[in-house]
């Protein structure tokens, strides 16, 4: 038909270039500034994003706004001056960064610690744990467009907190965990409103509002199949907890490398079958409903007795006992001014925290003070795959893809 | 073990296993508070790593940390931590650096050691040869020095604030209100290394023995406390902090 047909005389063929009208304009790659001041950034991150149209080319995260030096100043800390740095790194799971600290101090000093202690720090992980996934998963849904889940898994988090109050003084910054076990013991009545909590408010609140979303067209839209991450990915850029799960790897330090009492515990792990946001987020709606499983255990099975190891060298005594005895008295002075003495040694320590594998690797010289204590944030291997995980997807992806993520500057950067 | 710490169970022979797939470059290693570590030669270590990979099934990189003593002759040591998923193992092995000499990069092996490497690199200014994108990661644009090394001051160098009057942010020379203190808790008797004031008079000469001191000057007051470092020493480099000699642990009573 082309060879046949002529142009008449009095018009002129048209050539591609000419398709173009007034005002249009080649366009090549460009580069954006998404953050430091985004409020899906979830913090202070700043990624500069190289974008074809919409289309991610190439994200350069740039961290450390929120560097502080925390390593450097729990090397002029005390160890027991350093703990609450812990709270302030992860601040959406104060607790569970105290943990990985506290465990890495009893191990160089081969310390026991009393089992109503170790239930007790377990049962309160395991809150830091619902507490996070509130905070992760209502943000995540608001970052792909959702406004009422959010404020609902909200509601969880508030009472979170205030058990958190109840059991230390503090709603956030906890500073509950000490070397040897835990500060003070908690009321009875903050346990059996916590086991009540987990029997009516948790499911019935965070199942309404799981309810609005995970069967929702437009969140599966947004999360199926986008930033799929294979098992070898996961491995290779070392990932861990819902992001080494969401790929497919059921690999939970609670279960393969137990502590405190995580070994008595039965509990299933979730693990996700396509490695993408959807099922990342799947992942910790599971250990949401896990976590109340070892809630509720820690509550039936929790003996009576100290809730701090007796070793007077590390565990300072109660107000009480040093009104009536010497001893107490000085034990309490010593350990507040020149605080103890860890053996030299190394460890790397690293528990299962809300977010994934948070690591201290503690050095110490045999002084009051740890030589090095480096941190190992989740976040940095997790944010260091954005560049591979969102390359090729749309620029509104990459809120899920963070969001999915779960990652919290105050860790990433210390 | 007493501890409640995460149980990780070294295989029996695993020194061995880890001796072998190393080969030539090992140098040292052991068992030490339950963990398995092994020091290496620092130009083999992306080979050893391989080996560690591909025959200990070591898949992941979880943590570089890089450690300084400044009284070594290589005064950096770069702790690579490695953990097997399929093992259920934790491995660590060490290379020792200094300022100058490289340490080739392990990012061909684990991809996860970019940033790991990155930050090594802006806290300890240990180079990596070979990293793609060797550049600072958590310090400031534009930050000059290395700040966890021991002799970085805790101030740091410079303050930023913002000005009101040239309407931006400034940086200045640290200047601090209050001297930084450094307290030692260590007691006298236990073997703290400096002089308590008024000690040094006893080296010098004896006290004539009859006549009556005169009165002391009343700017010099006694005090127990350790001398504060002056102003000056704050903001200079302050001499590499003498390392305390490891004491013995206390005996658990």
């Amino acid at each position: 038909m082309a060879e046949t047909y002529e142009v008449p005389t009095g018009y002129v063929e048209l050539t591609p270039d000419d398709a173009q009208t007034a005002g249009d304009r080649e366009i090549t790659n460009y580069t954006i500034n998404f953050g430091p001041q985004h409020p899906a950034a979830h913090g202070v991150l700043r990624m500069v994003m190289e974008l074809d149209g919409e289309i991610i080319e190439r994200i350069d995260p740039h961290v450390g706004l929120l560097h502080r030096g925390t390593e450097k100043l729990i090397e002029h800390k005390t160890y027991l001056q350093a703990l609450p740095y812990f709270d302030r790194l992860d601040y959406c799971s104060p607790l569970g960064m105290e943990h990985s600290y506290v465990l890495a101090i009893e191990k160089l000093l081969d310390l026991e610690v009393p089992l109503r202690a170790q239930y007790l720090r377990v049962l309160f992980a395991e809150l830091t744990r619902i507490c996070n996934h509130m905070l992760n998963i209502g943000s995540h849904v608001m970052d792909v467009g959702a406004m009422t889940p959010n404020l609902w898994v909200f509601e969880l988090r508030e009472d979170c907190l205030n058990f958190f109050e109840r059991a230390s003084g503090a709603r956030m910054h906890s500073a509950w965990f000490r070397p040897g076990g835990v500060h003070q013991d908690v009321p009875l009545k903050l346990l059996t409103d916590i086991g009540e909590w987990c029997d009516t408010r948790l499911p019935q609140l965070f199942g309404d509002a799981m309810s609005l979303v995970i069967d929702n067209r437009i969140f599966k839209q947004r999360n199926v199949d986008i930033a799929t991450v294979s098992k070898a990915d996961a491995l290779a850029w070392g990932f861990s907890g819902p992001m080494i799960r969401g790929a497919g790897i059921p690999w939970d330090l609670r279960k393969s490398q137990p502590y405190d009492v995580y070994d008595r515990m039965d509990f299933d792990v979730p693990v996700g079958t396509r490695g993408d946001c959807y099922d990342r987020f799947m992942v910790r709606v599971e250990e949401v409903y896990q976590s109340a499983r070892i809630i509720k255990q820690c509550l039936n099975e929790m003996p009576e007795g100290p809730i701090a190891s007796l070793d007077r060298k590390v565990v300072p005594p109660k107000r009480g006992e040093m009104k009536m005895s010497m001893e107490a008295l000085i034990h309490h002075f010593k350990l507040y001014t020149e605080g103890f003495h860890v053996p030299a040694g190394e460890v790397y320590v690293a528990t299962e925290s809300p977010k994934g594998e948070f690591g201290v690797y503690l050095v110490s010289d045999g002084s009051n003070k740890p030589y090095r204590c480096k941190i190992r944030p989740t976040a940095f291997s997790h944010l260091q795959a954005m560049d591979f995980m969102s390359r090729g997807h749309m620029l509104a992806d990459a809120t899920a893809i963070l969001g999915a993520m779960d990652i919290v500057f105050g860790e990433c950067d210390r | 073990m007493a501890s409640p710490a995460p149980l990780v169970r070294n295989p029996e022979g695993a020194l061995d296993q880890v001796r072998a797939a190393v080969g030539s470059a090992f140098i040292a290693g052991g068992e030490a508070v339950g963990e398995l570590s092994v020091t290496v030669v620092r130009e083999s270590i992306a080979d050893v790593l391989t080996a560690l990979r591909d025959t200990l099934e070591y898949q992941q990189l979880m943590e570089i940390a890089g450690v300084d003593y400044p009284e070594r002759a290589e005064r950096f040591e770069v702790v690579y931590h490695l953990l097997s998923v399929t093992r259920n193992h934790r491995l660590r092995v060490r290379v020792s650096t200094d300022e100058a000499m490289p340490v080739p990069t392990a990012t061909s092996v684990y991809p996860a050691a970019g940033w790991l490497e990155r930050e090594v690199f802006d806290m300890y200014g240990v180079v990596f040869a070979g990293h793609p994108d060797l550049r600072r990661i958590l310090t400031d644009y534009g930050f000059a020095g290395h700040p966890f090394r021991k002799d970085f001051p805790l101030t740091g160098y410079v303050e930023l604030r913002y000005s009101e009057a040239e309407k931006r942010v400034v940086y200045e020379p640290v200047s601090l209100p209050q001297d930084l203190r450094t307290f030692d808790f260590m007691s006298p008797w236990e073997g703290a290394s400096y002089v308590l004031p008024g000690d040094e008079k006893a080296a010098v000469a004896p006290p004539a023995p009859s006549a009556p001191a005169p009165a002391p000057a009343p700017a010099a007051k006694p005090s127990a406390r350790k001398p504060r470092a002056t102003k000056a020493d704050a903001g200079a480099t302050p001499a590499p902090k003498k390392p305390r000699a490891p004491r013995k642990p206390k005996g658990e009573a």
